[in-house]
């Protein structure tokens, strides 16, 4: 049975207001935390826990803490990165609906780490409906004294800030978040120099995930230790998941990070198996942005062992062979999912999400879904195919910010490992543009 | 594009004028500007849709240029440019919904009202928009209208809620 470290509480009536969160334990961390240790012990129970960023990056949570510049007499800053746009990522939307408090507790635990006085919470606009939990649950903690002047007596001060989003997936981008924040257009900031030294309003700053952050109150409970007894490796500690596409149960599970990816699929406590009457053909691990995997390798590494569901398990071969856990967005194909439909879905948002501030990227995305567009619709090329790669290849590397590499991975995975495919829909063209026309190697159609 | 003094006619009810001063009075001193993207929705919850003389309104409000709203307003999605119907329906057009069968729900939601994205029905009740994964994919197809997500929709589903729209 996984431990449950973000999710135990997470079904209980009422959980989502103040009194029924306190009644499970809750707030006892913050307690702990401001009357019985100093910021620095927090920051090396962190260090301790081996807790990396669930936003997708996977960078130790506690090392990006201890870069934070700590000048006198400037603020510092934590930022809550709670823009969850990746397709088939929803873990974030999950936990801040149905229990906010644990946001709230970890981001007091946090920022009295980091010694910021004013701390937000920037959640994508089209949650609009959390960001009134969070705020009700903002003004329930400030109410009890767990927020505002003087918490529990300590003579420490925080301000939490809930700000909406405008509709940007390139806000997840850290350094777009917080020139969003600042009320401006969400192009990614050149780096260095990194948040931790000019960050928000030019003052140290640190942004984590809502996932990362709302360990913290556990790990405050039972320390660095006990988090990372649990897992497998340098991935310690548990990971939400969220389960989409064709799998009887889609859904978000907190699991061991350690877990066989086939077990993950198939076990009645997670995803079901795939759906009736159907076979598994690919898998993305990590949101849209990592490279799609087929059912063989998805399942196990390229030397035969059963591949986990842990950072360094998944990336097991690097692109050849693995992808990345990445944030957790678990999209599961049957052999009725037409890979080439799919990788132009996925093309049409990175082209409509750049924010256009790199060439490569900004030209680049757009190329890549025209071309896709003309194969998925029968009037591909030969050159065609080679074409994307090289499009993908220029890319890659060659922008500001991640978005680039997340635009060009599944492009150049899904060619890598369904290349027949793509030469099948431009040799077949009247055959492929069928409605539900799907591609299954000697089949062909169906 | 109005500039500021062409049209002063948009202010904030006077609820609306305190909630903004609250909005504004988070940020640190000087630094009020981050106040724009909760103005921009705050305005767009009273007028329905982001006018250019609602704009000029909020640059006054927050002492900025009119450009530099009209440059963030004008990045993010969630700002209507253009006036809207009564009910926007935003659809999740991206990968996992998809799988879910999006595709052939939406075609069914475009054929039933009429309209494809981006119009509106002649009527002015709704007004159809696409949108970039809304973050419930475990639940797709979805689409969201206001604050309302709408989840696993099928062709009968889209139906009902048009009519309980619609009433």
């Amino acid at each position: 049975m996984a431990t449950k470290i973000l999710t135990e509480h997470i079904n209980v009536p009422g959980i989502e207001t103040f009194d029924v969160y306190r009644k499970q334990g809750g707030y006892t961390a913050v307690e702990k935390a401001i009357k019985t240790m100093t910021p620095e012990a927090i920051v090396e129970e962190v260090k301790k826990a081996g807790v990396r960023g669930r936003g997708g990056a996977g960078f130790p949570m506690g090392m990006k803490w201890s870069f934070l510049a700590k000048p006198e007499g400037i603020p510092r800053y934590l930022v809550c990165n709670a823009d969850e746009s990746e397709p088939g990522t929803f873990k974030d939307h999950y936990l801040m609906k149905n229990i906010p408090h644990l946001l709230i507790e970890g981001m007091i635990i946090s920022s009295f780490a980091l010694g910021a006085n004013k701390s937000f919470i920037y959640v994508r606009g089209e949650l609009m409906y959390v960001i009134h939990i969070l705020e009700k649950a903002i003004a329930e903690a400030k109410a009890k004294g767990f927020l505002g002047k003087n918490i529990l007596g300590s003579g420490y001060d925080l301000e939490l800030v809930v700000q909406p989003g405008g509709g940007a997936y390139i806000c997840g981008e850290e350094t777009a978040l917080l020139e969003s924040l600042e009320g401006k257009r969400g192009n990614p900031r050149n780096k260095p120099p990194f948040p931790a030294v000019k960050g928000l309003y030019q003052s140290p700053t640190v942004v984590n995930n809502v996932e990362s952050i709302a360990t913290t109150s556990w790990i405050v409970n039972h320390g660095g230790d006990a988090y990372a007894a649990i897992g497998i490796g340098r991935s310690t500690g548990t990971k939400l998941i969220s389960a989409s596409g064709h799998i009887n149960k889609p859904g978000v599970y907190e699991i061991d990070l350690g877990v066989p990816v086939e077990d993950f699929i198939y076990a009645d406590e997670w995803c079901g198996g795939i759906r009736p009457g159907h076979k598994f053909k690919a898998l993305v691990a990590g949101g849209s942005s990592v490279p799609i995997l087929p059912a063989n390798l998805a399942l196990t590494l390229a030397n035969g062992e059963k591949r986990l569901m842990s950072y360094e398990s998944l990336s097991d071969g690097g692109f050849a062979t693995g992808t990345m856990l990445g944030s957790g967005g678990f999209i599961v194909f049957d052999e009725t999912s037409c890979i080439v439909r799919n990788t132009w879905n996925f093309s049409r948002f990175y082209h409509h999400e750049s924010c256009g501030q790199c060439s490569p990227c900004r030209e680049g995305t757009g190329w890549m879904e025209k071309v896709l567009h003309r194969i998925e619709y029968g009037h591909g090329h030969q050159q065609d195919i080679d074409l994307l790669v090289d499009v993908a290849k220029k890319i890659e590397g060659n922008t500001i910010c991640p978005l680039g590499d997340a635009a060009a991975w599944p492009v150049a995975s899904a060619i890598r490992h369904f290349r027949e495919e793509f030469q099948w829909h431009i040799d077949h063209p009247t055959e492929a543009t069928q409605p539900g026309a799907v591609y299954r190697g000697e089949m062909a159609l169906v | 594009m109005t500039t500021e003094t062409t049209n002063p006619a948009v202010t904030f009810t006077p609820e609306r004028v305190a909630k903004a001063q609250e909005i504004i009075a988070r940020y640190p001193e000087g630094k009020q500007k981050s106040a724009l993207l909760p103005l921009l929705h705050l305005l767009q919850e009273q007028e329905g849709w982001t006018s250019p003389e609602g704009m000029d309104y909020v640059a006054r409000m927050l002492n900025i240029q009119p450009i530099e709203v009209y440059e963030v307003a004008s990045f993010y999605t969630m700002y209507h440019l253009n006036p809207v119907g009564k009910h926007v329906i935003e659809y999740c057009r991206t990968g996992p919904c998809c799988l879910m069968g999006g595709e052939e729900v939406y075609a069914h939601l475009k054929q039933r009202l009429g309209i494809d994205t981006g119009q509106t029905t002649v009527d002015g009740q709704f007004t159809l928009k696409e949108v970039e994964c809304l973050a419930a994919c475990g639940m797709g197809p979805v689409f969201q209208v206001r604050e309302k997500y709408y989840m696993n929709l099928t062709n009968e589903r889209v139906d009902e809620i048009i009519d309980e729209l619609s009433k």
